[in-house]
């Protein structure tokens, strides 16, 4: 494992784009902290940031990377190496470089001007969500053969995830705004893992209060410390899904 | 040593082996000739375990291959059209390798030395030419010395000199009592390399015959002529 994982992150840091996507990620945290006299202020600016394009870059990267490494995993498969070990290494690979250069470039400013749980939980959503959209990217380049066709579905599942599925949530909550539907809306966010992240960090900021209603039952549930446990399962479910049907359909997947 | 039994696969509608029963033993030297899309190169794939078989099972020495793939220590294989990371350089597409095997057996660096790649160790995959690629899939599927040598297309887009080097290194190869198992629509190159001709034709194994038998049968002392006899001759 260590050997081909050694490979691809060589490989990955030779790449440069991980290098530039943390100059990128350093020069949104540190200018929205400098333009922002509060801290908490400059957390929400920069959380929608974030959530906009951290699952982009780790969802586009992910699936194009793997598209390339098809070649790389033809001259592997053929040597007494497991599929699996190949697959995890991969995956293992993409996430802790993007993972890392999340925290080099985002990470250390938050850790700056933050106090330290706001920004412990922002650093953890941060990388979850990283994971999750690199392994988002393993299901979709697996199911799709076709190299186009593979990175059309991820942009689409980014579009989803990142824009389409608030647009669903607000449509309902104004459709069905004269039933008692706050309770459903926790639920449904469980959805979509952006949401999930945005929830948990709104509600560390304690603004809260400006949602309203459902706002206070978002409180009741995401903060105690069962919401918490769910919520972060639930993200880390997010990886695991997704990851693990496409590691069974890598194993029986004709090279 | 290696053995198929009722292998049978299907891409989608399209019927690419038929009830494949085969077995190979050491020190044979056997050529996997038929036309193109005959399903060679995935009775080939399917022995590799890089492709799997809907049903039936393979068999290396005498364990099955889908439970154990430490068998594939055992085998060198080159590929028809090698496929490499592109930004890699040989050098590192040979040290990479070098360490997944990681093998304490004595390195084969005969092709190797002859093929002279140390000159272009530093050259870029995506650089190379179809004939330098098959030089450093050759020199791979040499270099650990192993007990079966699968070999598609070997000399394909290889000069005259280097294919009669490998040439040479099969023929040394085969004389320390390997098992050889070479794909090649080459017919006249064959003559004195193989020992066993096997014929597939539609997923279909058509005939597996020792050289002799085939030559005696068709009497004539060329392999090609002999298979193009052969198969002019009624269906018996």
């Amino acid at each position: 494992m260590n050997r081909i994982l050694k490979y691809v992150i060589v490989d990955i840091v030779k790449n440069k784009i991980v290098l530039a996507y943390a100059i990128i990620l350093a020069l949104f945290s540190w200018s929205t902290f400098s333009l922002e006299d509060n801290a908490s202020k400059g957390l929400l600016t920069l959380l929608n940031i974030i959530l906009l394009t951290v699952p982009l870059v780790a969802i586009l990267f992910s699936t194009i990377y793997i598209y390339k490494s098809s070649e790389f995993i033809e001259l592997l498969v053929s040597h007494p190496i497991k599929r699996s070990k190949i697959w995890w290494s991969l995956f293992a690979g993409l996430a802790s470089s993007l993972a890392i250069a999340f925290i080099v470039g985002a990470g250390i400013p938050i850790l700056i001007y933050v106090d330290f749980l706001k920004a412990f939980m922002m650093l953890s959503v941060g990388i979850l969500i990283t994971i999750i959209f690199v392994a988002i990217a393993f299901l979709s380049s697996i199911l799709c053969r076709d190299k186009a066709k593979g990175i059309g579905v991820s942009i689409l599942l980014w579009l989803y995830f990142a824009l389409l599925f608030d647009g669903v949530v607000l449509f309902l909550m104004f459709q069905f705004s004269d039933y008692p539907i706050e309770k459903i809306m926790v639920g449904i966010t469980a959805l979509s893992p952006i949401d999930l992240s945005r929830i948990l960090i709104l509600l560390q900021l304690d603004v809260s209060a400006m949602m309203g209603y459902t706002g206070a039952i978002f409180k009741d549930f995401f903060g105690t410390s069962i919401g918490l446990v769910i919520s972060f399962t639930l993200l880390i479910l997010w990886i695991v899904v997704p990851f693990s049907i496409s590691l069974i359909k890598f194993k029986r997947k004709d090279l | 040593m290696i053995e198929a039994k009722n292998i049978c696969k299907r891409f989608g509608k399209l019927e690419v082996l038929k009830n494949i029963n085969l077995q190979f033993n050491k020190g044979e030297c056997i050529a996997l000739i038929g036309p193109n899309g005959c399903g060679k190169t995935t009775l080939i794939k399917s022995i590799l375990g890089m492709v799997l078989p809907n049903s039936g099972e393979i068999f290396f020495n005498q364990k099955s291959i889908k439970k154990d793939i430490n068998y594939r220590k055992h085998i060198g294989y080159m590929p028809q059209i090698g496929k490499y990371p592109e930004n890699m350089t040989i050098g590192q597409i040979i040290s990479m390798v070098k360490g997944i095997r990681n093998n304490a057996t004595l390195l084969d660096e005969s092709l190797y030395q002859q093929f002279e790649i140390d000159k272009i160790l530093q050259k870029r995959m995506s650089t190379l030419s179809g004939g330098t690629t098959q030089k450093v899939s050759a020199v791979l599927a040499f270099l650990f010395n192993p007990d079966v040598l699968i070999l598609d297309e070997p000399t394909a887009g290889l000069d005259p000199l280097a294919s009669e080097i490998l040439k040479e290194k099969i023929i040394a190869e085969k004389a320390k009592g390997k098992l050889v198992l070479i794909t090649s629509h080459l017919l006249s190159e064959l003559d004195d390399l193989v020992s066993q001709v096997m014929f597939m034709q539609e997923g279909n194994i058509v005939f597996h015959k020792t050289v002799e038998t085939l030559k005696k049968e068709a009497g004539v002392d060329k392999i090609s002529k002999a298979i193009i006899q052969v198969l002019k001759l009624p269906k018996v």
